[in-house]
């Protein structure tokens, strides 16, 4: 399982997305062993989930059922922890095609956040782009690079624990796209500028 | 990070790119060639000095037709207001105000007088200009800018500027589809490199051609059409590099009901009808039918030969001869051209098989519905779908079929709304709003199952003995 790689079947250390109804779903970590438990019963990790297709219906102790999908950023945007407002699937679109994101672009974005976007951004610019991310709030820095390291996504992104506007992204002339979303994004033009390569601000 | 080399040579425009010219709102696609005129926007030019600058350059247009890039100044500093009003409560609209006539701004074009030039003199020769408010001269200066300058920037193509393109200039090619509710369809459906995706469209190839820039050259995309062939105008002003359309196949629709019953049969056939073992041996064999229909052929021609070169002279067999060589390399070609296309339909019908896609995109004027039933077949499960359709009824017609038949989770019919705004400094505000005319998008996710009996979900469950009870008291 990867955020930006489909693979068939489930395995330990997996993040997958349990559907259990209309507009109901929970994200699971897989792990040999363990249990979640849901309104139609427990299910059991090692028994109906390790080994099984993704898609596949999963009959839990109560006689229940649900399906457990692949995760895709679609999935994990409306799925996903809140430590921010986040921003949702359509504005995510937008945002890529506007960007001209595709494989191999080199991003820079500010804030992190609870990495919404970010997950949709390294979707599209694997396997062989880079983004390069910002967020001032230390924990907020911390959460979202083990969950990059969880979903396994972290060799094309690097977080950093500083402010925009101060300190820019960290890179400069390298990137093709920047993305802000902070409370005063026009301190941190400068350092965007800076930051996107030369042709592209012809 | 990066060579400057590189970087330069992605960047510079170069003969034989597929470019975009911009003037204002207005987007045209063309292909660079020297030497060659090319109409936008009523004017004719040559884009030979386009060659060698960089994307986004922006161009004049001096007269002969040749372009020259403009040097970035200061904006409208040499138009500097005099002075202005504060309102318009003493302007007349009258059509007076405007000393020039239309044979004089003629007139003054002829002279050669660049753009800026002309609108300086219609400001110095308009009555009311200086009465008018700072932001409407600003907005005077802007129309007559609009209307004066020849300016033309040329863009590397994109999704995005192609889709907006498509949707001003020819929209009917491309069902309405408006280019934020392609953004929607792009990201639905998770498209990404390394992916296997199915492209079922009549877009004139723009969504064909989106598909393929978000997958980068990584994975296939096969695309379905209907019809004789494929139609990927659109994919063309792409300018995807070479490699990219290795990674592209297609599929008729028309043969995909033999595929699914799995009576397709893609091996070689002779004219003669006789079905072959293995793709090796059709090979082969097919050459040596070549041959010796070629030999066939030669013996004719033979007789002809004779038959003539008593009568006619030496002539006529050698004008029957050339005949028979053009008909047999015709014949030649047609039958490798077959073969090829044999190839392809083989490579496709395999990658499409194995019944593990990863997504599916349906864009088209037909009705989704069939084409939409019949292609996810072919999606592995936990996968997502997305159909477009200009009209939502048809959609909503998919949205039942799928529920009864199962096999879907997390359906969603959607439809979006765009607006623009007007960003200058205390005159921001919103233009316009455009809903309903961008089109509809149904989409969902795949799951194991499909064709499943309703009657197996929970909800049937537990209210069948109550259902029973009540049968019984009214019977």
């Amino acid at each position: 399982m990867s955020f930006v790689e489909y693979s068939d079947c489930i395995q330990d250390g997996d993040v997958a997305i349990v559907y259990l109804g209309h507009e109901s779903m929970t994200p699971v970590k897989v792990k040999r062993g363990a249990q979640t438990q849901t309104r139609y019963g427990v299910i059991r990790h090692s028994t109906d989930l390790i080994g099984q297709r993704y898609g596949s219906k999963v009959t839990c102790s109560k006689g229940g059922w649900v399906y457990v999908l692949h995760p895709t950023p679609e999935l994990w945007t409306v799925n996903l922890p809140h430590r921010t407002q986040i921003l949702y699937t359509t504005d995510i679109a937008t945002i890529t095609m506007m960007l001209e994101l595709k494989p191999g672009s080199v991003v820079c974005e500010s804030g992190t956040g609870s990495g919404s976007l970010s997950h949709a951004i390294l979707r599209t610019i694997a396997p062989t782009g880079h983004l390069h991310t910002v967020e001032f709030h230390q924990q907020r820095s911390e959460k979202v690079l083990e969950e990059f390291k969880e979903h396994r996504v972290d060799h094309m992104v690097t977080v950093r624990n500083q402010d925009a506007c101060k300190d820019g992204f960290g890179v400069t002339g390298v990137a093709d796209a920047v993305f802000l979303d902070i409370p005063s994004p026009w301190e941190a033009v400068r350092h965007a500028k800076a930051a996107l390569k030369k042709h592209v601000l012809e | 990070m990066g060579d400057n080399v590189d970087d330069d040579s992605l960047y510079t425009i170069k003969e034989g790119d597929y470019v975009v010219l911009k003037r204002g709102d207005v987007f045209k696609a063309v292909q660079i060639q020297t030497k060659k005129k090319v109409i936008f926007e009523k004017q004719w030019f040559f884009l030979d000095n386009a060659v060698g600058q960089l994307y986004s350059t922006t161009f004049e247009l001096a007269s002969g037709g040749i372009l020259q890039p403009r040097k970035p100044k200061d904006p409208e500093s040499s138009t500097d207001t005099k002075g202005a009003g504060t309102d318009n409560r003493n302007i007349q609209d009258d059509g007076k105000s405007q000393k020039l006539t239309r044979d004089d701004i003629e007139t003054l074009k002829e002279q050669g007088l660049k753009g800026q030039e002309i609108i300086q003199q219609l400001i110095d020769n308009s009555s009311t200009f200086k009465d008018k408010t700072e932001y409407a001269q600003d907005k005077y200066i802007k129309k007559k800018k609009k209307k004066y300058e020849n300016i033309v920037t040329i863009l590397k193509p994109s999704c995005r500027i192609l889709a907006m393109m498509y949707h001003g200039r020819e929209p009917g090619k491309i069902c309405h589809l408006r280019y934020d509710t392609l953004a929607q369809m792009l990201t639905l459906a998770n498209i990404h490199a390394n992916s296997k995706v199915l492209v079922f469209e009549t877009c004139a190839g723009l969504v064909l051609g989106s598909v393929m820039e978000r997958m980068g050259g990584f994975g296939s995309v096969i695309q379905m059409y209907p019809g004789g062939g494929p139609v990927r105008a659109g994919v063309e002003s792409f300018g995807f590099p070479a490699h990219f359309h290795d990674t592209l196949h297609e599929f008729p629709i028309c043969h995909l009901n033999a595929l699914i019953a799995g009576t397709l049969d893609t091996t070689a056939k002779d004219p003669s009808a006789d079905l072959k073992e293995s793709d090796m041996a059709a090979e082969v064999k097919t050459e040596a039918e070549v041959k010796t229909e070629a030999e066939q052929k030669g013996s004719p021609e033979d007789q002809s030969m004779e038959t003539n070169s008593g009568a006619d002279g030496s002539l006529v067999p050698k004008k029957e001869e050339e005949e028979e060589k053009r008909r047999e390399a015709k014949a030649q070609e047609k039958k490798v051209k077959q073969e090829e296309k044999r190839k392809k339909l083989a490579a496709a019908a395999s990658l499409l098989e194995g019944r593990n896609a990863d997504g599916l995109v349906i864009a088209s004027r037909f009705n989704p519905c069939p084409v939409l039933m019949a292609l996810l077949k072919f999606l592995s499960p936990s996968r997502p779908f997305v159909v477009y359709s200009q009209y939502k009824e048809c959609l909503i017609e998919c949205y039942t079929k799928l529920k009864e038949q199962g096999g879907t989770v997390n359906l969603k019919l959607t439809d979006y709304w765009l607006r623009h705004y007007q960003v200058l400094p205390n005159r921001t505000h919103p233009v316009l709003l455009m809903s309903g005319g961008g089109g509809y998008l149904l989409s969902g996710t795949t799951v194991v199952g499909g064709g499943s009996k309703p009657a197996a979900s929970r909800r049937d469950e537990e209210p069948a003995p109550k259902r029973q009870k009540v049968t019984e008291t009214e019977g």
